[in-house]
């Protein structure tokens, strides 16, 4: 794949993952091809492609999700910071809490507000009152949803509108305090103004946080993203700079998709 | 298409009178057997009494000076049911939780039908079994001329209300979305985390529904019971009593009752009637609750 090679050597800047030769199958179904990509750190990394080209399937490698569907078979390698991911002896819990995960349906748990944010820092042992509070807070105020829930955040969140459980959902995955979030379409099932409030926030937590997002929209990824790799039936096509995606793409199949030729 | 539409109103109306006619029916029913319960059971307690009837603790039917105290009889009902939730919710719920959750496909393939089994074995059966192995067992254990007892019959009810508790704590389970359990996972949450923070909190109304059924056999449950209380009328001051639950109050003796002993034992009948619309009222109020929080 050499225009993703092309791509990391342009940026200096720390990888957060590094994929070399990566593939992956659901039993005998070869669903990603040899994939090479360099995630950045503190940028906003954007996945398209037409439905079932394989998205979600890379994205839940990053946070080791896939472990939870049995029959997936790994080869290659994909390396958070200097760590292994793929069919390595890990300590999943600890990656999950660096590596948080938005997912495509808000998932507020059926518990109040304060319950859903505090439950992470619970789980990691954290106990005391104050911290908790402290984290709670911080963490709505973060992810832009502290002034609309601070009245009622003993009442269930799911009473929240569907954009304000998103914001939930993200202030829920940063209360574990992660260096990544990866988001996998979070904003199809919302309007197009809780889709906005999204987008913003995501530019707004790429300086303290790497993000990686799988969008259906090309506009948001032109939006919002600093690189954009695109898929077909498995392959990783094209990764670079957005701008270079959008404006100038390499690859033939890359230009017809994000002119709408297809998909 | 405006033939087709007249079939389809007049199908639908057929079906609206069917299913009222049975709802009507089932009400009257309710009712007929409301009714005929008061009629049948005031009679003995308003003649003995409503206060020696409910607290005496002495019953002597076909004593030459008749006694009709019916307290032993009503504790009895309450602790064996208590008793029986208390072994068989916690055995029924962990299975539950095992069996939707946790355990390889091959065992709950086994396991399941199993239990689909258990609930079908008429309660004789539970009772036969009981006598045949519990009762010894319990004389051996704990040294007594005789085995047969309240404990005895919590333990049959117990393994009797499991099949149900089992059966219900797996739907209930099983009906709480997967997102809820990815939500955790992804947060670095572990399995067993996973299960009893959000999954089993997210089932609570289906699994006070449990209890609910549960509750319901127990405290209903007569031929089991009688083979293996011992049914005597005695106060179930230990575990090891031979005593008389409601049920069984009403079962030994009715065929050979007559005047205002047969009069008491429909009273009897009435006060568990109570009993049951009133367990069941206050659980389907919890049920309620949770299903709105
Ligand atoms: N759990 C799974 N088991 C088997 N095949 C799957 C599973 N999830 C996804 N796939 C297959 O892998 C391919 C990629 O799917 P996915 O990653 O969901 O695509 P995308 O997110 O880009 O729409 C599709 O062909 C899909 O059918
Ligand atoms: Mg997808």
């Amino acid at each position: 794949m050499p225009t993703s090679e092309n791509a990391s050597a342009a940026d200096t800047s720390a990888n957060v993952f590094t994929v070399r030769k990566f593939n992956l199958w659901y039993g005998d179904h070869h669903a990603l091809h040899n994939i090479n990509m360099d995630i950045k750190e503190h940028s906003i990394t954007a996945l398209i492609g037409p439905s079932g080209c394989g998205k979600s399937t890379f994205i839940r490698n990053l946070n080791r999700m896939n472990d939870l569907i049995p029959g997936v078979k790994l080869e290659g390698s994909i390396k958070y910071n200097n760590e292994e991911l793929v069919n390595s002896d890990i300590d999943v819990s600890k990656l999950r809490k660096e590596v948080g995960m938005v997912f495509q349906k808000p998932n507020p748990f059926p518990m109040s507000v304060y319950d859903n944010i505090a439950y992470g820092p619970r789980t990691h042992g954290v106990r005391n009152h104050a911290k908790l509070d402290a984290l709670v807070s911080g963490s709505l105020k973060a992810a832009a949803i502290y002034e609309e829930v601070k009245d009622r955040m003993n009442s269930s969140a799911l009473g929240l509108s569907g954009g304000q459980q998103q914001r939930l959902c993200i202030a829920r995955a940063l209360a574990v305090q992660p260096h990544v979030l990866l988001m996998d379409e979070p904003t199809s099932a919302l309007d197009p103004i809780s889709t906005g409030k999204i987008e913003e926030l995501a530019m707004q937590l790429k300086e303290k946080y790497t993000i990686v997002i799988v969008t259906h929209n090309m506009q948001q990824a032109l939006r919002i993203s600093d690189y954009t790799a695109f898929f077909l039936l498995g392959d990783l096509i094209e990764f670079g700079p957005t701008e270079k995606i959008f404006s100038n793409p390499e690859d033939k199949r890359t230009e017809d998709y994000i002119t709408g030729r297809f998909g | 298409m405006f033939q087709a539409e007249k079939k389809f109103i007049n199908t639908e109306k057929i079906a609206y009178w069917v299913f009222l006619v049975l709802g009507v029916m089932n009400v009257g029913f309710v009712l007929m057997i409301c009714v005929y319960l008061l009629l049948a059971g005031s009679p003995a307690i308003v003649k003995i009494g409503p206060l020696d009837f409910l607290f005496g603790t002495q019953w002597a039917s076909t004593a030459a000076q008749p006694k009709f105290g019916i307290l032993p009889f009503i504790l009895t009902s309450v602790y064996g049911t208590i008793g029986a939730i208390i072994i068989g919710l916690p055995l029924g719920f962990f299975s539950a939780v095992y069996l939707a959750k946790m355990c390889p496909k091959k065992v709950r393939m086994v396991v399941e039908p199993v239990v689909d089994l258990l609930a079908g074995i008429p309660s004789v059966v539970y009772g036969f079994i009981g006598m045949l192995v519990l009762v010894p067992a319990i004389r051996e254990i704990f040294g007594l001329p005789d085995g047969s007892g309240l404990l005895a019959a919590i333990i049959v009810l117990a393994i009797m209300i499991l099949p149900s508790i089992i059966k219900v704590s797996v739907t209930a389970i099983e009906a709480v979305p997967e997102e809820y359990t990815l939500g955790s996972l992804a947060l670095g949450a572990n399995k067993v985390e996973t299960i009893f923070r959000v999954v089993v909190p997210a089932a609570r109304s289906g699994i006070s529904a449990a209890v609910v059924l549960g509750v319901g056999r127990a405290i209903g449950e007569a031929m089991a019971v009688m083979m293996v209380a011992g049914n005597a009328a005695n106060m179930p001051y230990s575990i090891f009593e031979s005593v008389r639950f409601l049920t069984t109050a009403v079962a030994s003796e009715m065929s050979y009752s007559s005047g205002l002993q047969r009069e008491a034992l429909f009273s009897i009948a009435l006060v568990l009637f109570a009993f049951i619309m009133i367990i069941n009222a206050i659980l389907n109020m919890l049920l309620k609750k949770g299903i709105k929080r």
